[in-house]
């Protein structure tokens, strides 16, 4: 009688011999497998015998729990998922695209992020919609589950600084973010360009890659906006519920109040010149506070060349432009404030919540 | 004062209008194992924490090691291991796993670390468990976990923040031997904060009284008991009915509660005697319950029972309390 077991151990020895003999056919194949397992072996033994710093350990820590965590795994689904089917948009709409537009400058790769048909939303759109959701998941129990579950006192007992934690918090889940977004930007590129068949000029090239940049400043600051409630908040789901909260806020109803400021203070349409410019001003003013709206003109203007100006422009202005892409270099300087707007506000989150993370008193539970 | 491991001075701690901590006082010597006593929210926690630096003092100081801990924690927090009030662990990973980033937090090796973490999880008799998630562990294994935690940075001084809080007593006495058994194989200093007066008897050398932040007393549990109780350290219950005297014709004298009274209070070594109706509270310096059976048999009260109280701790600080008011 054969158990299961003896038909496992089988197949075990079977699986060795045909490697042994795979092995013994192919004697190149093995010298670099060993070649190979030698040295990162030799890695291993020696990563094992080298005390790392406390930061570190905490950081790797952290990127582990991160990467084997489910929630991670189900966003990394749904954002690869929702880049496919825009990717799939772009492609489906590039003949249009490139038969309609101008054929010499027409920046066709960048298309790849920005074209839509109107069934699904394009690239870079879905980056701003689902950004912050990154961020808000990734960071929202940072500090409060550490505490919850009695691990922050005992971590905290050793001899790390108090602002490892936070900090190592923060570039663990910033460097998840940095490789998924880059992992994604490249991927699209390198399908575009399978299926295209046009190769990226350099300038194009740099323009994505600092818009993915963007979008992990962009990411940056919700994260450090949920790692600020996940501070101040001792139950997960309402730091949770605070973000998303103002992730809703700015999406949907910070843009129906200016609507309605913007109509109370319309001039009419005879008033002069200069009460028409301020108008303008205040509207475009008024929208600059929000986050999602800094980052998608930041990124409508580096991948799209074409635009020129991102605030209201009077005609003296524009006299005498010439109409076409802008190099690299102008569309940057144009976007500067908005980046600097992210990367303050991201800087203003973290710094409150390392204030408020240093001064508590850390009890178990 | 080499010898002293903690010096405290002074030390205070206020929320906002209430003082937690008031005006402390206290050295622990090298190698001692010493029992903080307190109620719950009598502020242990609150010394513990600034002990370690995790809380700033308002004023007064604390010297570990003769290092400051307010100003400098790192190396205050390099040579003290602290086991938390409900320690709790990351669950998803094992005990190893555990014990293994809190060596490395402590700068040693993966390789180091492994080995380490394993030696320990074998003196705390977690060998078998040593890969089974942490999430999974019982209460006392997660405290011998903890012990073990508490161990892996080789510490000269740790520190137990009610480590038996919510083990069962088999637990608690393993526990208990456990942290007796490593302090002196160890040449350990243990501070222990409970307020189980029982297991603190059992374990330390010497007790400090901590009650509403402050010190009221320190010394050994004799020197303790004898401070709290000038002498009276048993109370005894005795329930004691009439005596069947009416059937001989009338009470006798000796039936009388009354007169029993007087009888006990003569007895040698009874401090005072107080009665409610039928029961007796007797208190005296040894234990005298055998004698006081006979006296009142002998004086023909019929005697329904004889119950020696012993002292928890809230009898003693409420006492303690009492006496204190008392002789301001």
């Amino acid at each position: 009688m054969i158990y299961i077991t003896d038909i496992s151990k089988e197949g075990w020895i079977m699986n060795d011999t045909v490697k042994q003999s795979q092995v013994s056919v192919e004697p190149r194949e093995a010298k670099r497998l060993s070649f190979f397992s030698r040295v990162l072996g030799k890695i291993r033994s020696a990563r094992n015998n080298r005390t790392a710093h406390p930061f570190r350990v905490i950081v790797e820590k952290e990127i582990t729990d991160h990467v084997r965590s489910w929630r991670f795994i189900i966003l990394v689904t749904i954002v690869a998922l929702t880049c496919m089917g825009s990717l799939y948009t772009a492609l489906t709409n590039m003949g249009k695209a490139i038969q309609a537009g101008e054929t010499e400058r027409a920046f066709f790769f960048l298309k790849l992020f920005t074209i839509s048909d109107g069934t699904l939303p394009s690239f870079f759109v879905f980056i701003s919609f689902l950004g912050p959701l990154l961020g808000i998941s990734l960071g929202f129990d940072a500090v409060n589950s550490e505490q919850n579950t009695g691990t922050l006192s005992r971590v905290l007992s050793q001899p790390v600084h108090r602002d490892y934690l936070i900090n190592a918090k923060f570039t663990a889940a910033l460097s998840v973010i940095s490789v998924m977004l880059f992992a994604l930007g490249y991927l699209v590129m390198g399908i575009g360009l399978i299926a295209i068949g046009i190769p990226p000029t350099a300038e194009e090239f740099l323009r994505i890659n600092f818009f993915i940049l963007l979008s992990i400043i962009y990411v940056a600051f919700w994260l450090n906006l949920s790692v600020l409630f996940s501070v101040r908040f001792r139950q997960p789901a309402t730091s949770a519920l605070s973000g998303i909260a103002i992730w809703l806020f700015f999406t949907v109803f910070y843009p129906l109040i200016i609507n309605l400021i913007a109509k109370g203070i319309e001039p009419s349409k005879y008033a002069p010149g200069y009460v028409l410019y301020l108008y303008e001003k205040i509207k475009f003013a008024l929208v600059q506070i929000i986050p999602n709206e800094l980052f998608s003109e930041a990124t409508t203007t580096l991948l799209m060349p074409s635009v020129r100006s991102l605030g209201p422009l009077t005609i003296e202005q524009i006299h005498g432009t010439i109409p076409g892409p802008l190099p690299l270099g102008q569309s940057l300087l144009l976007v500067w404030p908005q980046v600097t707007a992210l990367i303050a506000a991201t800087i203003l989150c973290f710094a409150i919540s390392y204030y408020s993370f240093m001064r508590r008193e850390v009890r178990s539970r | 004062m080499a010898g002293n491991i903690i010096e405290l001075v002074g030390l205070t701690k206020k929320y906002g209008s209430q003082t937690v901590v008031d005006g402390l006082d206290l050295a622990i010597k090298k190698g001692e194992v010493f029992g903080l006593l307190g109620p719950n929210g009598a502020g242990k926690s609150t010394v513990i924490l600034m002990m370690i630096g995790l809380t700033e003092p308002d004023n007064g100081s604390v010297r570990v090691c003769g290092i400051d801990s307010t100003r400098n924690p790192i190396e205050v927090k390099r040579r003290v291991g602290y086991l938390p009030e409900d320690v709790g662990f990351y669950d998803d990973y094992t005990g190893l796993e555990n014990l293994v980033y809190t060596a490395r937090l402590n700068g040693m090796t993966p390789n180091e670390a492994g080995q380490r973490a394993e030696q320990l999880l074998a003196r705390v008799g977690l060998s078998d468990e040593a890969n089974k998630k942490a999430g999974k562990y019982s209460r006392g294994m997660r405290q011998r976990l903890g012990l073990a935690d508490v161990l892996i940075k080789n510490p000269e001084v740790i520190i137990l923040d009610e480590p038996t809080l919510g083990i069962d007593p088999t637990g608690v006495r393993e526990f208990l031997e456990l942290i007796i058994k490593l302090s002196k194989e160890e040449g350990l200093t243990v501070l222990f904060s409970s307020h189980h007066l029982h297991q603190v008897q059992k374990v330390c050398d010497r007790v400090g009284l901590f009650v509403s932040g402050r010190l009221l007393a320190e010394g050994d549990i004799q020197a303790l008991s004898q401070k709290l109780f000038s002498g009276s350290a048993f109370i005894i219950e005795a329930g004691v009915s009439e005596a069947a005297g009416d059937k001989q014709g009338g009470i006798t004298e000796q039936g009388n509660p009354d007169r029993l009274m007087e009888i006990l209070q003569h007895i040698d070594g009874v401090v005072s005697v107080t009665r409610k109706d039928n029961i007796f509270h007797i208190e005296c310096s040894r234990d005298l319950t055998p004698i006081i059976a006979r006296a009142v048999i002998d004086s023909e009260a019929e005697l329904n029972y004889l119950n020696k109280k012993e002292y928890g701790l809230d009898d003693i600080y409420y006492r303690y309390f009492e006496g204190g008011l008392d002789h301001e």
